[in-house]
């Protein structure tokens, strides 16, 4: 899932001070998993920006909308009958569902109340860490199911490096070396042979060097 | 043994289902402090209601601090259930506070917009 993290109230406040009808837009997705911007967050900021309008003897009007995501046209049609009451938008959805609101509803300012941070998973109860950059060529099946370019500072295809260190990346000590990860799941599975194959040069075009990208699927095309 | 009529108590079956927006929710009502009783720290019955309730209530508290209404209006005491004359003495102590404290800001903001 895409990860995000709260943005400081205070921050959101100097954002919205100057409108006067405000609606707090959350996403049932991602951001409701990661305890960032889903109903009971949309809840939480809405509750706290009313009592601090109240408090500045402003009488703001603060609505709350939890879609079941904001990166699908069809979720994000169930507001335009409403969006002409706003004069600006708080979106706790990632930045993907912020700028899919901001195109969808040209003339309304949209803002963001969650900081995206990545894709990854939920390691525990309140521990979010990383596992895709989404480099687009998958190359897991080759490195024991272990991302290096995710998981590795150097995004290291042959590794580990010289930075490597009883099992801990010399960046942060707490941190696994995904070469690390990687030998003792290939030699875990008996595949440690494939360890020697090295591997290609990789094609980063389709990762963020080749620009913003795109996937066009024709067979699914309407 | 009696504790101030002031208070009005909303029971819940542990201080774990306390949720910050039960907290944020009083103020906006009008109520001018909250304070969550729950069970001693290791004797939760549900293991770490407790634990939960006062993270809450320490996340409540900062961002009533944020919006101006005050981090002090809100407290949390643990105490046994067997402990009828603490719970006498807490009301009364966190009274006097909110008292001193004042009423809750924002009520006094919707009286003036009213």
């Amino acid at each position: 899932m895409i990860v995000a993290d709260k943005k400081p109230i205070q921050e959101i406040i100097e954002e919205i001070k100057p409108y006067e009808r405000i609606l707090i837009l959350g996403c049932n997705e991602c951001v409701t998993v990661c305890e960032a911007g889903g109903k009971k967050e949309v809840g939480i900021l809405a509750s706290a920006l009313r009592m601090y309008f109240l408090n500045q003897g402003r009488n703001v009007k603060i609505d709350e909308e939890t879609l079941e995501r904001q990166c699908d046209h069809e979720y994000l049609e169930e507001i335009r009958d409403v969006i002409d009451q706003y004069d600006a938008v708080v979106s706790l959805a990632c930045g993907v569902g912020v700028q899919f609101m901001a195109e969808t509803y040209f003339s309304t300012p949209v803002f963001p109340g969650v900081n995206t941070c990545f894709m990854g998973v939920t390691e525990d109860r309140g521990l979010w860490t990383e596992r895709c950059q989404g480099c687009g060529q998958c190359i897991l099946s080759r490195t024991a199911g272990i991302c290096p370019v995710s998981r590795c500072a150097k995004r290291v295809l042959n590794g580990p490096c010289g930075g490597s260190s009883n099992g801990k990346c010399e960046i942060n000590k707490e941190l696994a070396c995904a070469w690390q990860l990687i030998i003792e799941r290939l030699k875990a599975l008996g595949r440690l042979d494939e360890y020697e194959e090295l591997s290609p040069i990789k094609d980063w075009s389709t990762d963020r060097a080749g620009g913003p990208r795109k996937v066009v699927r024709e067979d699914v095309q309407p | 043994m009696t504790y101030p009529t002031y208070i009005k108590i909303i029971r819940v079956p542990c201080t774990g289902k306390i949720d910050i927006l039960h907290i944020l929710r009083s103020f906006e009502k009008g109520a001018d402090g909250v304070y969550a009783v729950g069970c001693m720290e290791g004797d939760c019955h549900y293991t770490s209601g407790n634990f939960r309730a006062r993270k809450r209530v320490e996340q409540a508290r900062k961002i009533l601090e944020t919006v101006g209404v005050g981090s002090d209006r809100v407290e949390m005491f643990n105490m046994a259930s067997s402990e009828g004359p603490r719970f006498a003495e807490v009301a009364v102590e966190m009274v006097e506070k909110i008292k001193k404290l004042g009423p809750n800001p924002i009520k006094l903001k919707k009286k003036q917009a009213a």
